[in-house]
């Protein structure tokens, strides 16, 4: 059982929610993920840490309502408790000083980016930050990504704030203007696939982290199997991070629609009966 | 082994067992005939999760325990990983004391309701009883004995919580909290120690509850056993992975002074074929978890499961029973099992296949898979198969399976479950740098002790064997239970 010590909207689906878990807290590093239940019917599902505070024993969870399980766990509220939460589950992020780091978030993913961003800036490294999403709503944490990156251009698809484009774009400014070392991408399947495609024109080694469909995720069931560079891998053990170049996103952007139907189901059952 | 041939005849020698003995002659006793586990309807059971096999009647047990002729060197007990004294509980069911019969059992084995079903008795006690080794009879039926008096105790409300030693303020944790966690921690609690046992997932009990399905193992009967490990003051803690959570320096820190490593063979196997990782295609690990811990085929839970119609399961062990049996009652018109050699070969128990086979499962044995494929949303509508041939022995002793050229031909299928065994979980050892490991990646150990490289840490269980039963994982769980007590008693002296 974890307490819920805060809850911030960012935005009408969007929030980030402070859970209780000292043992994480002091554990996690930059790229890490907890699995969490929400109740006795909940399913298990993974959700990257996105900064955590070892005196108060705290981790972030930002979390995007899309189905029953993300409705019913912003739906608790401060003070409430969440049934399970393990981890840091996963590999850390490898942190080097590389020289130039280019790093593009696109919507909830820009908070699994947070502390890779911050990691990579205290190692030494130059920071260069795109925050990408559909609009200005859907960009979170902004202040936090510029307090640890050099320079930082916000893009958003329909030009409601920042600069009107999609996250390619912003990411091409910075690789045009200067020599980038190392790339780290982090949003939506298809965000990412395109995301890598950029970079290796430009032969930039990029990385991608996943957040595939897990039960246990300790390595235990294979739900979260990706091909990359045609072996198949567990995103729970083996990553959440892989060579992004290599990932086989075509069938990771399947894989992730495996349930698809049962889950809108599942989640208008779900409105209707809370509303 | 001196003393312990000689505890079983000082027992037996007891007045009561003379006793019992006499009232019969041997003769009569063997010209019985052995018992048959009752069991729900084929037809009715394939299509709910109640357990198969529904126990013996007090009036079965008494009739077959009258069959076990109390041999004066009893074989049986060679064959049982646990060593339970067998002749013994076998006649406190003669003279209807059934309760005595469970607290026997408990003396040697944590979880009898759960061997007694599980268990490849046939292989065991049942291989080495006399009826089987000189008479050439079937064998006292050990197993469903041991059942029916952990069943008659769970029932009875009258649990025995075994005895423990006076608390020793020692304390020693298990990783994983599957049986040979649970066997190790029930004899540690007994020596004293003050016992931890933490577990990655939300519940108690490892591939009990996540694997075994219901009809085979129901929760609430694992559940109960846990409980009375609680009662001898054994402490749980769930959603706390050991090396991630916290390192086995934060946790000798907080004062453990030695660890079992029980965490299982939690890697399943592929056969890394193309179209493996389409949807619809499973490993036996996943969906079995779906459906056992995470309660998926229950509406009213959240985590959902694909079952379909045309179901495959790869493989012929008790894990694809247990898939394939599964998908049966998840409403599969067709569920089959293939599996590249014959029937002969097949790992799973008899009893399962003989179970699966009255369900209308259907066996594509000498069958391989060699291909997926799927629609244009990537999900499974078809596999290619071809049929095999048995060759000569290979190293396991079964015959090996030779490809028939040119007899491929296509299923179509809309599930495909992936049972072809599990590797060692690798959390664990990678976790720890000076653990010494086999190129497999279980954990090397003294067989006598089960300590590892890392001389606080010791293991058991499928992370040792790579993939075994439940009762070899217990046994380790004993015997590890046992040389860690010697390890921390000469620690302390010195």
């Amino acid at each position: 059982m974890n307490r819920i010590i805060k809850k911030e909207f960012f935005s009408d689906k969007v929030a980030k929610i402070v859970v209780e878990a000292p043992d994480i807290a002091k554990s996690r590093k930059a790229g890490h993920f907890v699995i969490i239940r929400v109740d006795e019917k909940g399913e298990r599902i993974p959700l990257t840490i996105a900064g955590a505070d070892i005196q108060k024993g705290t981790i972030d969870l930002v979390v995007q309502e899309v189905g029953v399980s993300s409705s019913k766990l912003l739906n608790l509220n401060e003070g409430d408790y969440i049934l399970d939460v393990v981890g840091p589950l996963g590999k850390a992020t490898h942190i080097d000083k590389v020289g130039t780091v280019l790093a593009a978030g696109g919507g909830v993913g820009i908070a699994p980016l947070l502390p890779i961003v911050e990691a990579f800036k205290a190692a030494g490294n130059r920071v260069l930050t795109v925050l990408a999403a559909r609009n200005k709503d859907l960009i979170i944490l902004e202040d936090e990504m510029r307090m640890h990156s050099d320079e930082l251009i916000v893009m958003t698809d329909d030009g409601s704030y920042g600069r009107k484009g999609l996250v390619t774009q912003g990411m091409e400014e910075f690789i045009n203007k200067e020599k980038i070392d190392v790339a780290v991408a982090i949003g939506p399947a298809i965000m990412m696939k395109f995301a890598a495609l950029t970079t290796k024109k430009y032969n930039i080694h990029t990385l991608a982290s996943l957040n595939t469909i897990m039960v246990d995720g300790t390595g235990m069931c294979g739900a979260c199997r990706v091909t990359v560079g045609g072996e198949t891998k567990f995103v729970c053990v083996d990553g959440p991070e892989f060579d992004a170049d290599k990932i086989d996103f075509d069938e990771m952007l399947y894989r992730l629609g495996a349930y698809k139907s049962q889950e809108a189901e599942a989640y208008q059952k779900h409105l209707d009966s809370i509303n | 082994m001196d003393n312990i041939v000689d505890y079983l005849k000082e027992q037996r020698n007891q007045e009561w067992r003379d006793e019992i003995r006499k009232n019969i002659k041997v003769k009569d006793r063997t010209q019985k005939i052995r018992v048959l586990m009752n069991e729900e309807e084929p037809n009715i059971r394939n299509k709910n999760n109640n357990e198969v096999n529904t126990g013996l009647t007090e009036e079965q047990a008494l009739l077959e325990a009258q069959r076990c002729i109390d041999c004066p060197t009893p074989t049986c007990i060679t064959g049982c990983p646990v060593g339970i004294n067998i002749p013994k509980f076998i006649k406190k069911i003669e003279i209807g004391d059934f309760l005595g019969a469970a607290s026997v059992l408990k003396e040697t084995n944590t979880l009898p309701a759960v061997c007694g079903r599980v268990c490849p008795q046939e292989k065991q006690c049942e291989a080495q009883c006399f009826y089987t080794l000189k008479l050439k009879k079937p064998p006292v039926a050990i197993g469903h004995l041991e059942r029916f008096a952990a069943d008659y105790e769970q029932n009875s409300g009258k649990m025995s919580i075994p005895e423990v030693a006076t608390q020793n303020n020692i304390k020693v944790a298990a990783i994983g909290a599957g049986p040979a966690s649970l066997a190790w921690a029930a004899d540690m609690a007994r020596f004293g120690y003050d016992v931890t046992v933490f577990e990655a997932l939300h519940e108690i009990g490892g591939v009990l509850k996540y694997g075994i399905p219901e009809f085979r193992l129901p929760n609430s009967v694992v559940d109960i056993e846990i409980e009375s490990m609680k009662k001898m003051g054994v402490k749980f803690i769930t959603n706390f992975i050991v090396g991630k959570t916290a390192s086995f320096d934060d946790l000798r820190e907080r004062g453990f002074e030695a660890f079992f490593v029980g965490s299982g063979a939690g890697l399943p196997r592929f056969m890394n074929i193309p179209g493996e990782n389409y949807i619809g295609i499973f490993s036996s690990n996943e969906y079995l978890t779906r459906v056992n811990l995470m309660n998926a085929a229950n509406d009213e839970y959240d985590t959902p499961v694909i079952s379909g119609k045309n179901v495959a399961v790869i493989g012929g062990g008790n894990t694809a029973m247990d898939s394939v049996r599964t998908a049966k009652r998840l409403g599969a018109d067709k569920a089959m099992i293939i599996y590249r050699r014959s029937i002969t070969e097949m790992p799973a128990r008899i009893e399962e296949v003989k179970h699966a086979q009255e369900e209308g499962i259907e066996f594509l044995n000498l069958n391989n898979p060699l291909e997926y494929y799927a629609d244009e949303n990537g999900r499974v509508n078809r596999m290619k198969v071809q049929k095999m041939e048995l060759g000569d022995p290979d190293e396991s002793g079964r015959r090996s399976p030779v490809p028939i050229v040119g007899s491929e031909y296509y299923i179509d299928v809309d599930t495909v479950i992936v049972s072809v065994g599990v590797s060692p979980n690798p959390l664990i050892p990678s976790s720890l740098k000076d653990l010494d490991v086999t190129r497999w990646g279980t954990i090397v150990v003294n067989t006598e002790t089960m300590q590892s490289s890392i001389p606080d840490i010791f293991a058991g269980g499928d992370i040792v064997r790579g993939g075994a039963t439940v009762i070899l994982a217990m046994g380790d769980g004993r015997k590890a239970a046992s040389g860690m007590h010697k390890y921390i008693k000469s620690k302390k002296e010195i």
